[in-house]
């Protein structure tokens, strides 16, 4: 720790859950976290954006107190996640990427084991295991096996599982990925519920819309940085326009469309392999100015920006590639 | 925060506390490996009870036969049932400990990952590791105890000193059990399993002195065969069953079982932490 110790207590003010500065970590030689600042705030919806590979998930595991971080400072709810790491866990929610439900076992059975991981006696488990089940949507599941249960509800379940311990800070690290439409929107829906009940929520995605629906404050993370935070809304008004122009050319224009259109008056242009953004103020102004260049684009998407423009300008790249 | 104001006076008290939680932790671990016996039970007491019977009734009465009517003076003059089945009992416990400590530790890593369920609980790898060798250990004791009645529905213990042998047999299979399962959590295939069963169990299972006294074997191998656990664990076992036992020996075994399981035990505490805490 690089601060004083004089300073911890005010590192630690009561609404700050999680702090973290210069905090890395490396497998061997790759490092995966490149010295990250951020802190929590009780009652946010945190979120970490960026494409697969960015170091989301091995700052959520050191978050997690399951990978001691190589160096820098991380506490949580003010101690060290190496030191206290058993007292720390029995205050957080964990919904892991990839599932790690007993599928031999039934949906109930799942969450009475993890109960009792955390020390809690037969009835609240079944008190709370009601409840759960009931918010999750899975109460006619109770006494099935798990494993026929659909991704969607494989998830609700480890979203239950996680909250049997009814923790202060949830850590989901890619809640939504391999869902289907549908199934995403009711776990963002049951995200959404628990954040107005004032669980605070940490989330690592590479969706866009995920973070855009969920998160007050987002960090962008880039190889292993932070390379903006904000919310959403400040991150698109700071990094991008109000609107973009999306055009399509026929593949064969496509190259000299863009040569052409570097003199529109736009803010910022991106050509991407198939379509070329304009980040515009106006995006029906702008398309008028691309027509009167002589341009004709096969479609035209005239749309609001979005994290994802926020990213491309960040990054120079896109986020679900 | 009152307890990161005050960290030396905190971490002083929490000495006695944490050796009292580390006990009820593994219980808990413990005690999913419970739940999840529950669907299974019945099976495995009847491979439980059917291993010694088969084992018993083939090599025990029917090889025994011809043993027996060869002369019974380099097995010390009692029958081949008598003399095979505490050995027998010892190796079943290690096959029974093997069984434990290999697929399921990695099912709940690799195909299940409910151990990565149970590290973001507050259960500590360490945690798991104890709650798992419990579990094997109940394992070893209810499969020793049904191995004792069939061996005595037999008429095989000479003395009421076999009551004894069935904690030796849990030992014994606990010498295999830590440090195995220290061993099963660094891996990631479990085609390693099958060498270890291929190349570790039948042989140790064979030539430990669980069919035939070691001195049958050659010179130059039988120090190998007393290196083995097995051998120790087959050994006491038999010494009391055939009430032969003496003091001085029996600690020898005993301690000698002892510091495999204790090794294993340490060594197991690294490497679960190794393989869970990334």
């Amino acid at each position: 720790m690089s601060d004083p110790p004089g300073s911890v207590a005010g590192v630690c003010a009561p609404d700050v859950l999680i702090h973290a500065r210069g905090l890395a970590k490396s497998f061997g030689g790759a490092v995966a976290v490149d010295g990250i600042d951020f802190d929590l705030r009780r009652g946010e919806a945190f979120g970490f954006l960026g494409p697969n590979g960015a170091g989301k998930s091995s700052t959520m595991r050191m978050i997690g107190c399951v990978s001691p971080p190589s160096s820098g400072e991380l506490t949580i709810f003010g101690m060290d996640p190496v030191a206290d790491g058993a007292t720390i866990r029995a205050r957080l929610g964990v919904v892991p990427q990839e599932d790690t439900l007993d599928v031999e076992l039934t949906v109930r059975e799942n969450l009475l084991i993890y109960g009792r991981y955390f020390g809690l006696p037969r009835d609240v488990i079944s008190a709370r295991t009601a409840r759960l089940l009931d918010f999750v949507q899975l109460s006619d599941r109770a006494n099935d096996q798990v494993e026929p249960l659909s991704g969607g509800m494989k998830r609700r379940l480890t979203i239950a599982r996680s909250l049997i311990n009814e923790p202060e800070i949830l850590l989901l690290d890619e809640p939504t990925t391999g869902l289907d439409p549908q199934a995403r929107h009711v776990v963002w829906d049951r995200l959404f519920r628990l954040k107005r009940r004032g669980v605070t929520l940490v989330l690592t995605t590479h969706y866009m819309d995920e973070a855009e629906q969920l998160c007050d404050r987002l960090v962008v993370m880039d190889r292993g940085k932070i390379a903006a935070e904000g919310s959403p809304r400040d991150l698109i008004g700071q990094y991008s326009t109000p609107e973009v122009l999306e055009l399509r050319f026929d593949p064969a224009e496509h190259e000299q469309a863009g040569e052409k259109l570097a003199d529109a008056p736009a803010d910022r242009m991106e050509i991407l392999a198939d379509r070329i953004l304009l980040y515009v103020l106006n995006g029906d102004r702008a398309l008028a100015t691309v027509r009167s260049l002589g341009l004709e684009p096969l479609t035209s998407l005239v749309r609001r920006s979005t994290l994802e423009d926020v990213f491309l300008r960040l990054t120079g790249r896109r986020l679900e590639d | 925060m009152a307890a990161s104001a005050s960290p030396p006076a905190a971490s002083a008290v929490r000495a006695p506390v944490a050796a009292a939680t580390q006990w009820s932790l593994a219980v808990r671990a413990l005690r999913a490996w419970l739940t999840n016996y529950r669907r299974t039970w019945q099976g495995s007491i009847y491979s439980s009870v059917l291993n010694p019977l088969l084992y018993l009734g083939a090599m025990g009465l029917g090889l025994g036969a011809l043993v027996d009517a060869h002369g019974q003076g380099r097995l010390g003059g009692v029958s081949y049932l008598a003399y095979l089945a505490p050995g027998l009992l010892a190796a079943a416990a290690m096959q029974t400990a093997m069984g434990e400590s290999t697929y399921p530790i990695l099912g709940s890593i690799k195909w299940l990952k409910t151990y990565q369920a149970a590290v973001a609980s507050p259960l500590r790898p360490a945690d798991l590791f104890h709650g798992h060798l419990l579990f094997t250990t109940l394992r070893l004791i209810m499969n020793s105890s049904i191995f004792l009645v069939v061996m005595a529905a037999f008429g095989a213990p000479r003395s009421y000193w076999v009551l004894a042998a069935v904690p030796v047999a849990v030992l014994t299979g606990l010498a295999f059990a830590a440090p195995i399962e220290a061993w099963a959590v660094t891996r990631t295939k479990d085609q390693s399993f099958a060498v270890i069963f291929r190349f570790g169990m039948i042989p140790l299972f064979l030539f430990s002195g669980t069919f035939f006294p070691i001195a049958q074997l050659p010179a130059w191998i039988r120090p190998v065969a007393y290196a083995t656990p097995l051998w120790h664990g087959v050994a006491l076992c038999r010494a009391l069953s055939l009430g032969t036992a003496d003091l001085a020996g029996a600690l020898v075994h005993v301690a000698y079982l002892a510091v495999f399981a204790a090794a294993g035990i340490a060594v197991g505490r690294r490497t679960y932490r190794r393989r869970l805490y990334v």
